[in-house]
């Protein structure tokens, strides 16, 4: 079966997030005004083949765990998808 | 004793350190290949500064992963002596071989420029020349140099800082902090006090023409500590 993971990445809570700060600006620059806060985060879509659902919701969730995000900085959500052909 | 400089693809300090060590101090040199996991008899390890695999993903997180890290990190276990200089710190808190992380500057920006720095604890292989609140002069070069301690960890690391960011004078504040790192962090050892991670280039501050000659006495501290074995 293939699937594909649809993996975000952001920071914590409370960890300081330049690239939103500056992104925040800029679109009060382009006058959206109402805008309060900007996140900046990571996606990465990850297509996989395995035997089953369980199996490929591990995998991504080891992957996430030991590369794709850094534990000490930030979160991850994952959704996960079959590939029909 | 013998150095090991390791080069990362991307790495760009490689050679300034290769060369302040074996030329300037005429120390036993050798290059280390990520690809390698021999660490060729080497005493002291140097991570140098650069952009391991471009940066990828985040600093460091991709040359942590190369099998000379796996060396790197059992050498480190064993009570090795690892520098990690810039991009060498980065990769050391990937790998969690140092405590934290390091986050982009808080100015969003790219800074290159001399800093001051205050000795914190000269009770390391790293500073055992330096004395205690000594204010010596060494250059900066990153992106990703703001560095981020979980509030939970914060008080056990205040013990393992070894160099913060001052004012010529020595003041540490928020004005003479250029990239937003916690209690102006520049430097840390690790609990054991044998591995060293550093934002500041000593290499770049090891002769007169460069501006600084501070930065030898980090290499000169280990060469000196290594002849004294004062750690065993």
């Amino acid at each position: 079966m293939k699937y594909r993971g649809k993996v975000i990445v952001t920071l914590k809570p409370g960890v300081f997030d330049p690239q939103g700060v500056t992104i925040r600006s800029a679109l009060h620059t382009l006058s959206y005004k109402e805008v309060e806060e900007v996140k900046a985060g990571k996606y990465f879509e990850i297509i996989l083949e395995l035997e089953n659902c369980s199996q490929a919701e591990k995998r991504i969730q080891e992957m996430c765990d030991q590369l794709l995000s850094n534990p000490v900085i930030e979160s991850y959500s994952y959704q996960l998808e079959e590939i029909k052909n | 004793m013998r150095f090991g400089v390791v080069v990362f693809p991307g790495s760009n300090c490689d050679y300034d350190c290769y060369y302040v060590l074996s030329q300037v101090l005429e120390v036993d040199t050798v290059f280390i290949w990520h690809g390698d996991k021999d660490l060729k008899d080497c005493d002291c390890i140097v991570l140098p500064g650069g952009f391991s695999y471009g940066d990828y993903l985040r600093a460091g997180a991709i040359a942590r992963f190369s099998p000379v890290m796996e060396a790197v990190k059992e050498f480190a276990e064993d009570g090795g002596l690892v520098i990690g200089i810039c991009n060498g710190f980065q990769v050391l808190t990937e790998a969690g071989i140092l405590p934290g992380a390091l986050l982009p500057n808080k100015g969003g920006r790219f800074i290159c420029r001399q800093t001051y720095l205050r000795v914190e604890n000269n009770q390391t292989p790293f500073t055992l020349l330096f004395t205690p609140g000594e204010v010596v002069k060494i250059p900066i070069a990153h992106q990703q140099g703001n560095f981020f301690i979980d509030p939970l960890y914060q008080e056990e690391i205040k013990k393992q800082i070894a160099f913060r960011y001052c004012s010529s004078q020595g003041e540490v504040d928020a004005n003479h902090n250029p990239n937003g790192s916690w209690e102006n962090v520049a430097g840390i050892i690790s609990k054991e006090g044998n591995i060293l991670g550093m934002m500041p280039h000593p290499e770049r501050a090891a002769e007169k023409i460069l501006g600084s000659e501070d930065g030898r006495r980090v290499f000169l501290s280990v060469i000196k500590w290594w002849e004294e074995k004062r750690w065993k």
